[in-house]
């Protein structure tokens, strides 16, 4: 919840003239921290900001629970028969999409963070470079964890019926994860190039609607165009969400988690690097 | 007080500091020297590259030319070195706003090493120090411009900073917290700490630094203590008043015409005022007056205000170079600079 006092000022006290003295005399320089522990204290962050901004958590929540619903329902009979066929079939891919989407707001938030001028105190402090974008990641973690819970307790509720079996699932969300946090180095590399959150936010956007859409999440390549179909198979997503239904479902194909690695690798590999490169310039 | 600058540097050296943005070369040349244990004031316009500077030094952003070495250490090559000894308060209250006091001290203490246990303690105890303990678990964002100005600075001395860089620290504040802000400042100095604070206003420079650079254009125009800088642009100013305003007349051609300057007619009627190069000559002009029984009923010979030097540096006033006054209007091209 809100802090109730949210809406007070806070009161103002005198300064301690001698009290003043004694803290600037603290001669103790702690050994500097590890870069684990700088980016869980980054996490730390993350974590607080939640706990005072709960809003935030409505995009992984509410708009998982819209879609799982709105899908299954709307397209399940005619798609698949029934919604209860639909949703064997489209619940892994909803996860995907589902925490596919919350990656864009790590980009908008290392850009509000820069507009504020935090990012300032942070990158003057003697500390491992990469932890406050590790931490914004430690603190998405959560939402991605989060949004797949509510994704898989709903469908479990409407009908799906995993035959993998706890471990597939859990597989699954892992993987899913795995991709995730790859692809958040392109929004975090968006977030310090340009210049509003809200740009930000909708050029993420702009990127990730065909991406989402033009898979196999909704329906089977099969009944599209020729050349979509060959699009949709370069897709990633396309890749993530065949591994994930694989899992899940207790039959899942190498080639699926190649392609999910090699991706999230290359992901990491071209993007990290060049989000320290403009972070360290900047 | 102790030594907090290891060997006997400057605690800053600049050597023709050079950044631009795209056309605009906010930082044109600065070429600084700032002694250890001293406060150091750049004071100068919004646009005038105070806050670019600034950034250099504390290693946020890379020069495009020139060389500059913080406590010894070479801002480029040595930044991480340069990072352990600095602190950096922002025009920005760079501390998380949707985070309490407490929460945004704790992650800064455990940010540079301190155990948990001795992170809350290292919190409470500058919160208090500061007189914010009331408002220790409130977050940022309710808090006054005075009190998040203070959080700031308690923020940069979690572990205190051979060296403080403090952009605008006082830009819209009210007197009383813009005094305690200054009381601070003294505090920081008194324990040793260089502080190199950037100020729009001249009365702030005067008030706090023991040296201030001029900066105009990215370029500093001029350099000195406070004193110095006034004396470069004449020995003052002289107010006289007259007890009948009837013979304001003859008084001003006497004055004139024993100083060498001109001689103004204030609007009250009665007083007269000039700048006067050489201070020197005024007593025999007052004895002159005082010979033709002019009676005079007061007279001042001030030094000339920083809002003169400047206006004698730049050929334009201090006031209307700087159209509003808000805190973060400064230098935007510096925020804008990279878009995709």
């Amino acid at each position: 919840m809100t802090d109730s006092t949210a809406d007070l000022i806070a009161t103002d006290g005198a300064l301690a003239d001698g009290k003043l003295k004694s803290v600037l005399a603290v001669r103790e320089r702690p050994p500097r921290p590890s870069g684990v522990t700088a980016s869980l204290t980054f996490g730390w962050r993350a974590m607080l900001k939640i706990k005072h901004v709960p809003e935030q958590l409505f995009d992984v929540t509410m708009f998982p629970i819209m879609f799982t619903l709105l899908f299954t329902y709307l397209f399940g009979g005619a798609l698949a028969g029934s919604p209860t066929e639909y949703i064997q079939v489209l619940l892994p891919g909803i996860l995907v999409q589902a925490v596919v989407f919350i990656t864009m707001y790590a980009g908008m938030g290392l850009n509000t963070d820069i507009k504020k001028g935090v990012f300032d105190r942070f990158r003057s402090m003697p500390i491992w470079r990469p932890a406050p974008m590790v931490g914004l990641l430690l603190g998405d973690a959560l939402r991605f964890v989060l949004a797949s819970i509510v994704v898989l307790a709903l469908g479990l509720i409407i009908g799906f019926r995993p035959e993998g079996g706890p471990l597939g699932v859990i597989a699954g969300v892992a993987l899913t994860i795995l991709f995730a946090f790859s692809i958040s180095w392109v929004w975090t590399l968006l977030g310090l190039v340009m210049r509003t959150p809200e740009a930000v936010l909708n050029t993420s956007m702009t990127v990730l609607f065909p991406v989402i859409f033009a898979s196999n999440i909704f329906v089977d390549p099969a009944t599209m165009p020729g050349w979509l179909e060959s699009v949709v198979d370069l897709n990633p997503i396309t890749h993530l969400t065949s591994a994930v239904r694989g899992l899940m479902g207790g039959d899942v194909a190498a080639s699926d988690l190649v392609w999910v690695f090699a991706s999230s690798a290359v992901l990491i590999a071209v993007f990290a690097p060049l989000t320290m490169r403009v972070y360290g310039r900047k | 007080m102790r030594e907090r600058n290891d060997g006997s540097g400057p605690a800053v050296s600049t050597a023709g500091l050079v950044k631009a943005f795209g056309d605009n070369r906010a930082v044109d040349g600065i070429d600084l020297t700032i002694e250890p244990g001293m406060v150091f004031g750049l004071l100068g316009p919004n646009g005038a590259g105070k806050t670019t500077t600034i950034r250099m030094l504390a290693t946020l952003l890379q020069p495009d030319e020139g060389t500059a070495t913080v406590l010894g250490h070479d801002v480029v090559r040595d930044a991480d070195e340069v990072r352990s000894r600095v602190s950096m308060t922002g025009q920005y209250a760079s501390v998380d706003e949707d985070l309490t006091g407490t929460e945004n001290l704790v992650m800064i203490a455990r940010l540079l090493g301190y155990d948990k246990a001795g992170a809350r303690d290292r919190a409470a105890e500058l919160l208090d120090a500061f007189g914010l303990a009331d408002a220790a678990d409130r977050q940022i964002k309710n808090y006054s411009g005075g009190m998040r100005r203070r959080i700031d600075i308690a923020a940069s001395i979690v572990v205190p900073p051979d060296l403080i860089f403090l952009d605008e620290p006082t830009t819209g504040l009210d007197p009383r917290s813009r005094n305690q802000v200054w009381e601070v400042v003294r505090a920081l100095v008194a324990d040793g700490t260089t502080v190199l604070l950037t100020t729009q206003y001249l009365d702030e420079a005067d008030q706090l630094a023991d040296r201030i650079a001029v900066i105009d254009h990215g370029k500093v125009i001029a350099e000195g203590t406070s004193s110095e800088l006034k004396a470069s642009v004449g020995a003052g100013a002289l107010h006289v008043r007259v007890r009948d305003g009837d013979r304001r007349e003859e008084a001003r051609a006497m004055l004139e015409r024993s100083l060498g300057v001109s001689v103004n007619l204030e609007s009250d009627g009665i007083s007269l005022s000039a700048r006067v190069d050489d201070a020197l000559r005024v007593p025999a002009a007052l004895t002159e007056l005082n010979d033709a029984a002019i009676e005079v009923t007061e007279f001042s010979l001030g030094q000339p205000s920083l809002d003169e030097v400047f206006l004698a540096l730049t050929g334009r006033p201090a006031e209307e170079i700087e159209p509003d006054g808000r805190p973060n209007a400064d230098e935007p091209a510096e925020r804008e600079g990279a878009t995709l």
